[in-house]
């Protein structure tokens, strides 16, 4: 899965946690807090559905990893091919 | 061991705590199951039926109402914990709303949900108060009121630092205190800001049928998230093995099997579960309440009117929290009921568009106290109330504009509950809606897996106690695993 994939699936996932905030317009470069209001409820709930939905599994200290779209997909690009490999 | 018994969560009470932890547990994928020993949903925010028609038990008002372009507050993060669309809640926000203090002529301070209208009521009315009141104001935006560990601080100093008139310091800690406090006279500094932000920064909104469209909602919710629900099933006792909890016995004396138990029912009401009365304990009449068991209730009286408030001269206020005295007394009476002061609720004053309520309500709310009420035999039961609810009345009628033909020419039909009626129906002891003055803020017990959530753990009001409810099953439950 690429980087851009995996962006894709953190963009659906914050669609679906805040439904009222406008995702046209996100920076991948900016921290998704300055962009938008989000507190660590919903930080903690993008990482609980990419456990639902993917299987993936983000422990506590890297959550500053999650910190922009970017870093996002550079993050998560590995885990998802990992898990793909483990098949 | 039937599977079917066993969950990875088992929560007690089906009140607003209950189904917004539950709704987070099923969402990702916990066995949870949510019991509840009353046969309706709600608790302390539930309704009833009388006579073909529905009533609220706890609501005036939703609390904490904002508009969708205010971001970051309770209502905001509430709705997108549970996934819920704000459209789902039907929210009709409040028309206005007043504190008055007599005697007569008194002091009137009107509100909105604009929370400018305070401000300049403030000034013109207390005009050496304003840049206090500001100040007041600007500190209260800035305390993190849901910190999960704060010591207490008093409402009443902070306020004084800020506020030199005490009619004015009154007339602000009469509402909060009225909608949210479990302290007499004073209250911790962070359940102020709760309940402040919550009246007035905030506002009031109401859906046009009542909790129920809440609670339809929620049970929704937590049904297509997997979530189980057994009713008329209380839980009489926490079973504990080496200091940790296994689950819980039913009433039946079913025993369910669960790795965490998440109790709403209140700190006192939790302890006795996980240390149950002796049987010698349970049938003494004059049994000390328990340490922690909260002091305050209060009585309603619902008078449903011939027509609507409006009609009948009493103009478009939505709530009213009154007093007469020289100060604001919130505290347990001594008499049944204090009908000093009290709060007046119109529901039809919403703003519901063209679809206003098909009859007129007045509901009139004062302190009582429990320990006359609770008990007492049916016949004397029913006349207290009969001589108390002419008293509500008449203290309330004192605080609204002239009624031509008295108030009886207009009713249609009545209903009062009193601290008995709360304790018997949502099992709150001593019929304390706000629960403990002493808050659990991390919710946890005197047992690890074992945690609390609602009112005792501190967050106000209904969309506090949903809140509530989300925070523990996040902390205590859905981070760890």
């Amino acid at each position: 899965m690429t980087q851009d994939e995996v962006k894709k699936i953190v963009l659906d996932i914050i669609a679906d946690i805040a439904p009222d905030e406008d995702l046209s317009q996100l920076k991948p470069d900016v921290r998704l807090r300055d962009q938008m209001q989000l507190d660590s409820m919903d930080f903690l709930d993008i990482v609980m559905e990419l456990r639902k939905r993917h299987g993936i599994e983000v422990p506590e200290a890297d959550y500053l990893k999650l910190a922009t779209l970017d870093s996002c997909g550079e993050y998560l690009a590995p885990k998802f091919a990992a898990l793909a490999a483990k098949g | 061991m039937n599977r079917s018994s066993q969950y990875d969560v088992v929560i007690i009470g089906a009140g607003m705590a209950g189904l917004a932890a539950g709704i987070r547990l099923a969402h990702f994928g916990k066995r949870v199951c949510i019991f509840e020993r009353h046969n309706a949903p709600g608790g302390l925010n539930g309704f009833y039926s009388l006579a073909g028609r529905k009533y609220d038990v706890g609501l005036h008002a939703v609390t904490n109402f904002v508009r969708p372009e205010v971001k970051g507050t309770p209502l905001g993060k509430l709705l997108r914990q549970l996934r819920i669309d704000r459209s789902e809640f039907a929210l009709c926000e409040q028309r206005c709303s007043a504190i008055r203090f007599g005697p007569d002529p008194g002091t009137e301070l009107r509100f909105s949900n604009d929370p400018a209208r305070l401000e300049s009521a403030i000034a013109e009315r207390f005009p050496a108060e304003i840049d206090g009141f500001r100040r007041l104001v600007a500190r209260v935006r800035g305390h993190d009121d849901v910190a999960l560990n704060s010591a207490f601080l008093s409402a009443r100093e902070v306020v004084r630092t800020c506020i030199r008139d005490p009619l004015l310091e009154d007339m602000l800690f009469c509402p909060v205190m009225y909608y949210g406090s479990p302290t007499a006279g004073d209250m911790d500094f962070s359940q102020f800001v709760i309940m402040f932000k919550a009246l007035f920064l905030e506002g009031f909104a109401r859906p046009r049928d009542g909790v129920r469209v809440i609670l339809r909602v929620l049970l929704d919710k937590y049904r297509r998230a997997g979530g189980e629900r057994r009713m008329k099933c209380g839980v009489r006792r926490v079973l504990v093995r080496d200091g940790r909890a296994t689950g819980v016995e039913l009433d039946s004396g079913e025993e369910i099997v669960a790795a965490h138990v998440l109790s709403s029912i209140g700190s006192a009401e939790t302890a006795r579960l996980l240390a149950p009365p002796t049987a010698d304990e349970a049938n003494a009449v004059d049994r000390a309440p328990d340490a922690a068991s909260g002091r305050l209730s209060f009585a309603e009286t619902i008078t449903i009117l011939e027509r609507q408030p409006a009609e009948l001269g009493w103009g478009d206020d939505t709530i009213v929290f009154f007093n007469e005295g020289p100060r604001f007394d919130y505290r347990r009476p001594s008499a049944p009921v204090d009908v000093r002061s009290g709060v007046i609720c119109f529901p039809n004053n919403f703003d519901y568009g063209d679809a206003s309520l098909p009859e007129g309500v007045l509901r009139v709310t004062c302190l009582a106290n429990p320990s006359f009420w609770i008990g007492r035999p049916p016949e004397a039961y029913a006349a207290a109330k009969r001589e108390w609810y002419d008293a509500m009345q008449a203290s309330a009628l004192r605080h609204l504009p002239p009624l031509s033909g008295g108030l009886a020419a207009a009713t249609r039909a009545t209903d009062m509950f009193t601290p008995w009626t709360i304790q018997r129906y949502t099992g709150h002891l001593e019929g304390a809606i706000y629960g403990s003055p002493e808050k659990v803020r991390d919710g946890r017990t005197a047992v690890p897996n074992v945690y609390l959530c609602g009112t005792d753990q501190g967050f106000l009001g209904i969309i506090g106690a949903m809140l509530s409810g989300i925070s523990m099953a996040n902390f205590h439950i859905l981070a760890r695993s």
